[in-house]
């Protein structure tokens, strides 16, 4: 118990220096707020043109899936973060402190949840002005957000072990496109999954970015009256099936990145 | 072992500590010694270690002038090698290929300063490394304060202090910010942590500047404060890797100053430097490491007697023949006479100090050869590195060679 309590400690210090951070240094703040903005704009109107949604807006349908896109992209910035922290002399000194071993990555992941909240809420605004508008009512709009916010943090720690393996900064943002353009776009985040061909279909279906996009779609009511029932299971029960892939995630991908962490020299 | 045995001497300077105070009667160190040794609950129990009792007993024997009881004391404190605060043995550590640790071994005893000695890719930060937790060798044992330093790294941390190579504070926050995220991460409490690097702002002439961020600091300014984090939960171990590199000579001196007063009040200290004349400075003892291997161990004195005495150097005038100056040099000394034509300079080993050395000024003086310079010179740790390794020391060859050692 008091073991919990000293790493919740540490892990608040952690957050406390990651925030003033945030704070001194805006010109990633504005970075993370200037791109979604970006993709809010460039698929509204670049694409919204061409794409067809049976009943509804391009716009009402893209925003759900740029909601999920944008935290996942979010979670690059812990990763970054966690590597630039390992190839400074700071590592060191955390690793010869008579801390929680977890604290630096606990930090780390916690207060980029303002990374996150900040983004949601310039894409709210955003969306706001091109068209979109939330349908179902407060209640619904907020679990929407709590889920996004919940996905995000546990994406983030899998970024937190890839930043915690990668050999430099430079790598992260390459290592991380990686992982991250093909979850994204094979998925119902910009288009109707139902036109993909076949095994990009099953992938698209199952992938948990699409239940995270068809929940925010729901709970926004972004859905028009009319649209088909969803095949796939997943999508049949979105919000069940994101929080089953958070807790797995959560799961998982803590104790390796803590491990990881307990393991990696720094690399000055 | 060695020092133990010169405690009994009067003049170690080890023991002329005036900050510490006998604690106990000499008829109990037997029952110290019998009773089990109390580890792991907290700080500040340094009391109730028999080692430390130890320690303290020799000083009281030191200041009543060596009566034989104390004498036998510090035999049995030879005896206890639990005596040394920083044990290792036969570290070693392979990088790939490449060996930054063969076989290593170190003893620090409570209140001294050890320095490890030695050019880049020595294998210094390797050792520091391991001893500070942040590294696993891949043999060999290691404890700090009587606690293994593999399977207890936790308690091992709560008692050291760390500066390394690389300043390791945050650009982003201040130096207060610094030190007080320190002071919490060693749990010392919100007001405490405060108070704490407040103090020690103070201390390293960090005031003015203690509010502004890091990133607009000088290089020494970085160092000290880095130093002051080492200091933050005022640990009784003191390891730091290199603190001087790269400060300019007004810094170094500073930051020796700052060194010295910390041992004076008692920090166990071990140091590594590649800076021969720091490591003379403030070490009592001396490990010359060379690929991973102690090449020579004693202290600064021992190390200069191993390549041998005095020796006289004498440069003269540029119109004097320096082949008959050294002919007036010659009875002087028993061995080679080292000529530089260049820079018409004569030096050969001799004996007799100062006796000899108002002989030659009086035999040239005589013979009307003009002195320009004059002096007796003792070897220097450079001359003690050349002669132990066939090699000059990486500070004096400058950049010269490449990085080895992987940091």
């Amino acid at each position: 118990m008091q073991r919990l309590r000293a790493a919740l400690a540490d892990g608040h210090v952690i957050a406390k220096r990651n925030v003033i951070k945030i704070i001194r240094v805006p010109e990633i703040l504005m970075f993370v707020l200037v791109s979604p903005i970006m993709f809010v704009l460039l698929f509204a109107f670049v694409f919204g043109g061409s794409i067809q949604i049976p009943g509804g807006s391009y716009k009402e349908f893209l925003m759900g899936g740029i909601f999920a896109q944008t935290v996942i992209f979010g979670a690059t910035f812990t990763g970054a973060g966690l590597a630039e922290d390992m190839q400074k002399g700071i590592i060191n000194r955390f690793r010869s402190l008579p801390m929680s071993q977890s604290a630096v990555v606990f930090g780390r992941t916690a207060s980029d949840v303002i990374y996150n909240v900040a983004s949601l809420v310039i894409m709210v605004l955003t969306g706001l002005i091109v068209g979109w508008r939330i349908h179902n009512g407060i209640f619904s709009a907020a679990l929407a957000f709590a889920l996004l916010l919940l996905f995000a943090y546990a994406f983030s720690w899998i970024m937190a072990l890839v930043g915690l393996s990668v050999p430099s900064v430079e790598v992260i943002n390459n290592a991380s496109f990686m992982v991250i353009f093909p979850l994204t776009f094979i998925a119902n985040t910009f288009v109707p999954s139902d036109n993909l061909p076949e095994p990009l279909k099953t992938f698209a279906e199952w992938n948990p970015v699409s239940s995270l996009t068809q929940a925010v779609r729901e709970l926004f009511g972004n859905i028009p009256v009319g649209t088909p029932e969803p095949t796939a299971w997943p999508l049949q029960n979105p919000v069940f099936y994101t929080l089953v892939w958070i807790a797995i995630i959560l799961i998982v991908f803590v104790p390796l990145a803590v491990r990881r962490y307990g393991r990696a020299a720094a690399k000055t | 072992m060695k020092r133990a045995r010169e405690a009994c001497e009067p003049a170690s300077p080890v023991l002329q500590r005036s900050d510490v105070r006998p604690q106990k009667a000499p008829c109990s160190v037997a029952a110290l010694l019998a009773s089990p040794r109390k580890r792991g609950d907290g700080k500040g129990d340094d009391v109730t270690r028999p080692i430390i009792r130890l320690d303290l007993f020799v000083t009281a024997g030191q200041q009543t002038s060596a009566s034989p009881i104390s004498c036998s004391a510090v035999f049995l404190k030879e005896a206890f090698t639990m005596a040394a605060v920083i044990e290792a043995r036969g570290l070693v550590k392979h990088y790939g290929d490449v060996v930054a640790l063969d076989g290593f071994d170190l003893t620090v005893e409570k209140g001294t300063v050890v320095g490890l000695l030695g050019p880049n890719g020595a294998g210094k930060t390797t050792v520091v490394s391991i001893l500070t937790t942040l590294l696993v060798p891949d043999a060999g044992t290691a404890t700090v304060d009587g606690l293994d330093v593999f399977t207890e790294s936790h308690e091992v941390r709560s008692r050291i202090g760390l500066s390394g190579q690389y300043a390791a504070v945050d650009e982003h926050l201040t130096g207060f910010e610094n030190l007080d995220m320190i002071g919490r991460l060693y749990h010392l409490g919100k007001t405490p942590a405060r108070k704490r690097s407040r103090e020690l702002l103070e201390q390293f002439d960090l005031v003015e500047s203690g509010d502004r961020p890091v990133k607009t600091y000088s290089g020494g300014m970085r160092r000290r404060l880095d130093l002051a984090g080492a200091l933050v939960a005022r640990p009784p171990i003191l390891f730091l890797d290199e603190p001087t590199t790269g400060l300019d000579p007004r810094s170094r001196i500073q930051l020796w100053k700052v060194i010295r007063n910390l041992v004076t009040q008692g920090t166990t200290l071990l140091l590594t430097t590649q800076y021969l004349e720091e490591a003379d400075q403030l070490a009592d003892d001396i490990i010359v490491i060379d690929h991973g291997r102690e090449i020579a161990h004693g202290s600064s004195d021992h190390l200069k007697t191993q390549v041998g005495g005095e020796r006289i150097a004498v440069t003269v005038g540029a119109g004097i023949d320096i082949a008959v100056a050294a002919t007036f040099l010659r009875p002087h000394t028993k061995e080679d006479i080292h000529i530089d034509e260049r820079t018409h300079a004569l030096s050969a080993p001799i004996t007799g100090g100062a006796t000899t050395l108002t002989a030659v000024i009086r035999s040239f003086d005589t013979a009307d050869i003009e002195i320009r310079d004059i002096g007796i010179r003792r070897p220097t740790l450079d001359d003690v590195f050349l002669a132990l390794t066939g090699h000059t020391s990486e500070y004096a060859k400058s950049d010269t060679t490449s990085e080895r050692e992987p940091h």
